[in-house]
């Protein structure tokens, strides 16, 4: 027997519209059944993932806080992904624009001037576009695969940020343990408001994902990605260069993933640690897939794999489950949201006698 | 090969009052048709009158929305092409699906089951190639071939099938006469084996000569059906269109301006191990002038309309010259700012994006070159849509271009619509150079006298148009200028009145060139 995808003379329109939430439902359903499975009560558990977060000030914040790097994140590679480049590194330019971005309080903690904050987060943002510039400069001028390349130099930063901490950036004060300097105040992004931790990272968050989308939809600029993503060929035709698309995708999303680093070690940690990020970059690609590529969506995805990671911790506490719950739950999601959107376009066939078919039908 | 068998009296296949819905549009609606064992049988009409999706549902690739397909007197369900094959019926699709880097029995051995050996399915291949005329050598590669070679592929693993109705998508289309005269010649022996033939094209010499009996469509209905043989092409193509074609008329073209066009000494070295390089092209258009190159296809066409339109620039700027300035090395924005306008082969995904609407479809080609009028919010690029729109409206309205909705997506046009915007975009802007590839391929007889017309009409207005064509009655009906592309060379060029279909067909299979003309005139 063999299965086969059947595309679909014509898609359903509405079932394109709902199946983001479709995906939520059953993802929340196959979450209620794993729940079950570990011997919870599933209604409760699913409650404290993911109603309680929502009652309480301080969760409130602490998703503003988780939504903020998504966001950033999934809009930059909305971009990359529409223009048909797929950086799955996303997480390595995270944690290579903390770096960068911690120089300025790390290297000369002994200036102190306003200028600190917003030189850390230019750093932060070259950072992280230099370090998407090596699978850029390896697909434009190598042909190199760029999921391939941009997945390993994660692994690269990620090591690296280790050997920092423990090395050369360990901090005099901190008794061996292997982290950088704590950020002079002024170093430190400010808050939002008074209530509590979110901090100005969820409104470069929700600026950069609304300016992309006027990009996307108003400007030549998002054209030439649409068009470029669609058939290289077209691009060609219009006079657009499907090379310095690489670049400009690459670029853009690697500095988006940079900013959101440095603003994630400013804003909430507070100095540089062995481990930075609970998988932030690779979280972004779900949400920008789950907000159909269009970055206003992606604000709502966003917001939602933020619950996740705060209803994670919740039913830690009060369930005693696993933290990998979380990542069970994302991977659910992204799971049903793609099966989702292949399903719209495809049907399933099943096929049972292929030998029967083709000798029958074959030579003779 | 097991005899073909027939019903007694009864019709191969019949459709009755078949129909197909695309949502509330009826691409098809309900056609009657009846395939008479041992006739060709022709299928006539526009493009997106419904023949393609005709032949879909017979060959399982659709499913009809109501009717009922008959085959040798029993009502048939065709879920798939699976199914068809197993019916006995075959089909040889206008664009073919074969594997470049393969040989031609591995190709073939790709339809079939997994358990025949390669040496059984070449052996059969040869066997069945010779019998019915169709010289190929199964362990060529297909790269190597021409396309006519390649459609004798098509046609071979069909005929492997032993089908008794084999559906040709227009076959002839991508033939030189040569070729096309040696394909009618194997339909001939199809046909006195008794096997049926569906046979679709728009070419109406075509039609009337080889096939016994025509139904034509328009707009998804069945308009006609008839002999051929005992109409004129023009009552033919009245049924296909609903009106008289007008045919293209050329008076006045003679005032001839100055150069616009230039290409000296044009190589370019192949860019993959499939693609022709061009060796040496020389050529001049003058305003006034239309030249058209005709040439096989795969002899370097496309290359020359991509070192022409500057999607891949030559190394050196004095290859090209367009208004008497170097353009060689400039890409196709410089080009176009320059005054020329393009038009490339292939509609989908070149031309134009499929899935976006026509209005994106307009940016496309013209962002820079009206960049004043569409573009607003300086550095920020901001498309003005509103006023996109309108032009594009306006073009539609000019070209004549039927669709569905204002602003539909490109790729729910049919060809021949899409193929009038698209070379409407380019005229909208009166370019001083038009460059089209293949301007009429896959449009039907309405459309592409439209098309025709306005590159005649362009011209006239003092423009210089390069028309790069496969098909000769085109090339008669607009040149005023022909030479002949064949391997990458480009032939002298000639005057239109000058040139006959024969010596045409003789400059496609490369028997022209100074260094050969010599060597002949010394041998003499």
């Amino acid at each position: 027997m063999r299965i086969e995808l059947e595309r679909r003379a014509n898609p359903s329109l509405l079932f394109s519209v709902i199946s983001p939430f479709l995906a939520l439902a059953l993802t929340v359903f196959a979450g209620g059944i794993m729940f079950a499975l570990l011997g919870k009560d599933p209604v409760s558990a699913l409650y404290s993932f993911f109603i309680e977060p929502l009652l309480d000030i301080w969760s409130l914040h602490e998703i503003a806080i988780k939504a903020a790097p998504l966001i950033l994140i999934g809009a930059g590679l909305s971009v990359c992904y529409r223009s048909n480049n797929w950086n799955i590194g996303a997480e390595g330019q995270f944690i290579a624009g903390a770096i960068a971005g911690a120089i300025v309080p790390v290297v000369f903690h002994d200036w102190h001037s306003s200028l600190v904050l917003p030189l850390m987060l230019i750093f932060g943002m070259i950072g992280g576009a230099l370090y998407a510039a090596i699978p850029a400069f390896l697909k434009a001028h190598m042909n190199t695969n760029e999921i391939l390349t941009s997945l390993m130099l994660v692994y690269i930063a990620q090591l690296f940020l280790d050997w920092l901490v423990r090395g050369p950036w360990r901090s005099p004060d901190a008794y061996n343990f292997p982290v950088s300097r704590d950020f002079a105040p002024e170093a430190i992004l400010p808050e939002l408001v008074s209530s509590g931790r979110a901090n100005l990272g969820f409104v470069f968050a929700v600026v950069a994902a609304v300016g992309l989308w006027i990009m996307m939809r108003y400007t030549l600029k998002g054209f030439e990605i649409t068009v470029l993503g669609q058939s290289e060929r077209a691009g060609r035709f219009a006079g657009f260069s499907s090379r310095r698309m690489i670049w400009f995708s690459m670029l853009l999303s690697g500095a988006f993933a940079g900013l959101a680093g440095i603003s994630e070690v400013s804003g909430v940690i507070g100095k540089l640690q062995p481990v930075i990020s609970p998988g932030y970059g690779f979280t972004a690609i779900i949400v920008a897939f789950l907000g159909r590529l269009n970055p206003l969506g992606i604000i709502a995805a966003g917001l939602f794999l933020a619950l996740t990671y705060v209803g994670g911790e919740a039913v830690q506490l009060t369930l005693g489950v696993s933290d990998k719950v979380t990542r069970v739950f994302q991977g659910l999601l992204l799971f049903f949201v793609l099966s989702c959107d292949t399903l719209i376009q495809y049907k399933i066939r099943l096929v049972f006698s292929r030998f029967r078919q083709t000798t029958e039908g074959g030579a003779h | 090969m097991p005899a073909v068998g027939s019903s007694a009296g009864g019709p191969l296949l019949a459709v009755r009052s078949l129909t197909k819905l695309f949502g509330s549009f009826a691409a098809c609606n309900g056609i009657d048709l009846e395939i008479q064992p041992g006739e060709i049988h022709a299928l006539l009409g526009e493009n997106g009158a419904g023949k393609s999706t005709l032949v879909k549902m017979l060959f399982g690739v659709l499913a009809p929305t109501s009717g009922e397909i008959v085959w040798k007197g029993d009502s048939v369900r065709i879920p798939s092409p699976g199914a068809a094959r197993r019916l006995g019926i075959g089909m040889v699709f206008q664009h073919f699906s074969l594997f470049e880097a393969l040989t031609v029995a591995e190709n073939i051995a790709l339809s079939l089951s997994p358990g025949i050996s390669l040496s059984k399915v070449a052996e059969e291949a040869s066997r069945l190639s010779h019998l019915y005329g169709l010289p190929l050598d199964p362990k060529a590669h297909v790269a190597d071939l021409s396309v006519g070679e390649r459609q004798r592929i098509e046609i071979v693993r069909a005929l492997l099938q032993n089908p008794e109705l084999i559906i040709l998508d227009e076959p002839t289309s991508v033939l030189t006469p040569q070729e096309a005269d040696r394909l009618f010649e194997t339909l001939d022996k199809l046909k006195a084996e008794g096997r049926s033939v569906l046979y679709i094209s728009h070419r109406l010499e075509e039609v009337q000569r080889i096939c016994d009996r025509a139904t034509v469509l328009r707009h998804g209905k069945v308009t006609g059906a008839c002999d051929p043989r005992k109409e004129t092409p023009a009552s033919l193509a009245r049924m296909m269109v609903g009106s008289d074609v007008a045919s293209v008329s050329t008076a006045g073209t003679n005032t001839k301006g100055d150069v616009l066009l230039e290409a000296r000494h044009l190589s370019v070295p192949a860019r993959t191990p499939f693609a022709v390089a061009l060796k040496n092209v020389c050529l001049k258009v003058r305003g006034g002038e239309v030249l058209a190159i005709a040439g096989v296809a795969g002899n370097g066409q496309g290359e020359l309309f991509d070192a022409l339109s500057g999607e891949y620039p030559a190394a050196d700027a004095s290859a090209v010259f367009i208004r008497n300035k170097p353009a060689g090395n400039l890409g196709i924005t410089a080009r176009r700012l320059m005054g020329a306008g393009f038009v490339p082969e292939e509609r989908h995904g070149h031309a134009a994006v499929p899935s976006l609407p026509l209005s994106d479809n307009l940016v496309l080609a013209r962002s820079q070159s009206d960049r004043r009028t569409f573009l607003g919010g300086g550095v920020l690029g901001i498309i003005k849509h509103a006023v996109v729109r309108l032009a594009s409206r306006r073009i539609s309205e000019t070209m004549d271009v039927r669709k569905s909705g204002d602003d539909p997506a490109a790729g729910s046009l049919s060809g021949g619509n899409l193929q009038k915007y698209i070379v409407g975009r380019e005229l909208d802007r009166q370019p001083a150079v038009l460059i089209v590839n293949q301007p009429t391929w896959g449009v039907d007889a309405g459309a592409a006298s439209r098309i025709r017309q306005a590159l005649v009409d362009l011209a006239k207005s003092g423009s210089a148009v390069l028309v790069i064509s496969q098909d000769l009655d085109e090339i008669f009906e607009v040149a005023t200028e022909i030479a002949v592309i064949s391997e990458g060379r480009l032939s002298d060029v000639y005057p239109a009145h000058a040139l006959t279909r024969e010596t045409i067909g003789l400059l496609m299979g490369g028997m022209y060139g100074k260094t050969e003309g010599e060597e002949v005139a010394h041998a003499h």
